[in-house]
């Protein structure tokens, strides 16, 4: 019998006092910081302040973070836009291809992400293989400079993140009932009712799922814009990375952390909304059958 | 509208292969700068064999990820039978801590972990870069384990535990070779999330221990390198070799996908 406590004590104790230890006093500290302001000798120094949210909301910081958020909504859409069809046309074919055609998707994705970001560069440079083509087959008659521009950020932000958007949608679509398509068709629906009233509400959690995975990291990938973007194109994670590396203003960098785990929490309780809203709707959609 | 679905599906696939494709075809392209082709040979692999700076860091990155898939797999394990079997106070927080781990942002995790090290006096390295991959390993190894012990046969531990078995005799003679291939998935999980990640390593790394992804990134932004090409390709090859088989990626994205 005492040989059982210690098991249960050893195990319960491991993870409580690793996940205390490692993760939430480290998140509670980042929370603690972001109130206090910054010291030239010292991390940070009293009286507890709201000076660093306040230098957030100054119009330079909006600026940047308004940016960084349209560049996030704007890889999220292309991922959505180009993810949804594809999911869709896997999900029709045959069940004998669909795991190997899935995996052939996937395997570009288990070499780094740095090195598919290398790989890109090495595409659209100036000289690269891109221009070299497209000049001898004469498309082009000067060398595009896609490098360096907001256009290479966005190319390498939607090669590294698509395959995120379309697993959650193609599990989706690949549980839906396809009687539901054909009844609707037998009923006379064409391919907008059926997409919007059929599709759209059953795939929708999918969707939702695809578009966390994507527009989160997006805006924490710090090294694509760094890499890829000229001066132009930072994130939000660029401007974290510089408030606490290269200026060592830790209080700032920990409230701009802040605003962006309350932009995480906004868009999972978004989520969590249109969940259980959208079930009550997909649920209608099927009652009707 | 049958081949217009296949040129789709064809694009979908050139623009996800192209990069890769072009990566492997010029590293053993005889040229520097050129992007035509001038012949074959094996160049760079050989300047890559005396780059002492990267080979290092490769050395450094396999210590570490297997090292802190080991113990993260080691401390997952215990923990997620722990969360399935016993009922105690703060179970409740402790899931939905991990929940929040899993959804975070890597750079909220690189920004509070350099906080709590230089807090707590931890000398930015070896030790700091351990800490942190098994910790933002660790919610990906629990929720891979404890969904193969939902799907487990409750009977089992039941007629083990009649026959007087104790706790500690349960968990290493039923439930690990029960779970062994969620194990090893959670193992390769935990290697690919390690070798992979450059956000939080870029934050709790210190000169003292150099690895391959932050090498890489530094040695791109000094410039492109066709010595890079042929590092990428014996990458690429490797974890094919190693990840092929079991297919581990595909495994955590459902997971995470049926977590949302």
């Amino acid at each position: 019998m005492r040989n059982d406590r210690f098991f249960k004590l050893f195990s319960i104790s491991l993870l409580s006092l690793w996940l205390v230890i490692f993760a939430l006093i480290p998140l509670l500290s980042t929370l603690g910081l972001s109130f206090l302001s910054v010291d030239d000798n010292h991390f940070f120094k009293w009286p507890l302040t709201l000076a660093n949210y306040g230098q957030v909301l100054d119009p330079l910081f909006l600026h940047i973070i308004s940016r960084s958020l349209y560049m996030s909504i704007f890889t999220t859409l292309i991922c959505l836009l180009l993810a949804y069809p594809f999911a869709y046309i896997l999900a029709q074919l045959p069940a004998g291809v669909k795991p190997f055609l899935l995996c052939l998707m996937i395997i570009p994705f288990w070499t780094s992400s740095i090195i598919r970001i290398y790989a890109i560069m090495a595409l659209i440079k100036t000289r690269g293989i891109l221009n070299t083509v497209l000049l001898h087959v004469g498309i082009i008659h000067q060398p595009l400079h896609l490098l360096f521009t907001q256009y290479a950020v966005f190319i390498g932000l939607v090669y590294n993140l698509l395959p995120y958007m379309i697993l959650p949608i193609y599990t989706n679509i690949d549980k839906l009932d396809k009687r539901l398509i054909d009844a609707a068709r037998d009923l006379g629906a064409n391919r907008l009712t059926i997409f919007l009233k059929i599709l759209l509400p059953i795939t929708l959690p999918g969707i939702l799922a695809g578009v966390i995975l994507v527009f989160l990291p997006t805006m924490t990938l710090f090294f694509i814009p760094d890499l890829l973007g000229g001066a132009q194109s930072m994130l939000l994670g660029n401007l974290i990375n510089v408030q606490m590396l290269t200026l060592r203003n830790w209080p700032l960098g920990c409230a701009t952390s802040m605003v962006l785990t309350c932009l995480m929490f906004v868009f999972l309780g978004l989520q969590h909304y249109i969940q259980q809203h959208s079930s009550s709707t997909g649920k209608q959609a099927a009652g009707q059958r | 509208m049958r081949s217009l679905k296949l040129t789709y599906m064809i694009l979908i696939y050139l623009f996800l292969y192209l990069p890769v494709v072009v990566l492997i075809v010029f590293s053993f392209n005889d040229s520097q700068y050129s992007s035509l082709w001038h012949g074959f040979s094996w160049t760079w692999y050989q300047q890559l064999w005396q780059d002492t700076i990267l080979l290092n860091a490769a050395k450094n990155t396999i210590i570490l990820g297997v090292t802190a898939s080991s113990l993260a797999t080691l401390i997952g394990t215990l923990s997620a039978a722990a969360l399935f079997y016993f009922h105690f106070k703060g179970k409740k927080l402790l899931q939905g801590l991990l929940l929040v781990m899993i959804l975070s942002p890597d750079i909220i995790w690189g920004t509070s972990l350099l906080l709590f090290f230089s807090l707590t006096h931890v000398p930015l390295g070896f030790t700091s870069l351990v800490i942190a991959h098994i910790t933002f390993c660790l919610p990906f190894v629990i929720v891979t384990l404890y969904s193969r012990l939902i799907d487990t046969d409750k009977h089992i531990i039941e007629a083990a535990k009649d026959l007087g078995a104790s706790d500690a005799q349960l968990f290493l003679r039923i439930l690990i070779p029960l779970l062994k291939p969620a194990l090893i998935a959670s193992w390769l999980i935990s290697f690919t999330l390690s070798a992979d990640d450059i956000v939080i390593s870029f934050f709790v790394s210190g000169p003292s221990f150099q690895i391959l992804p932050l090498a890489i990134y530094s040695s791109i932004r000094a410039g492109v390198t066709p010595e890079l090409n042929a590092l990428c390709t014996l990458m690429f090859a490797l974890t094919l070799v190693i990840v092929l088989p079991a297919a581990a990626l595909l495994r955590k994205r459902s997971v995470l996908g049926e977590l949302l």
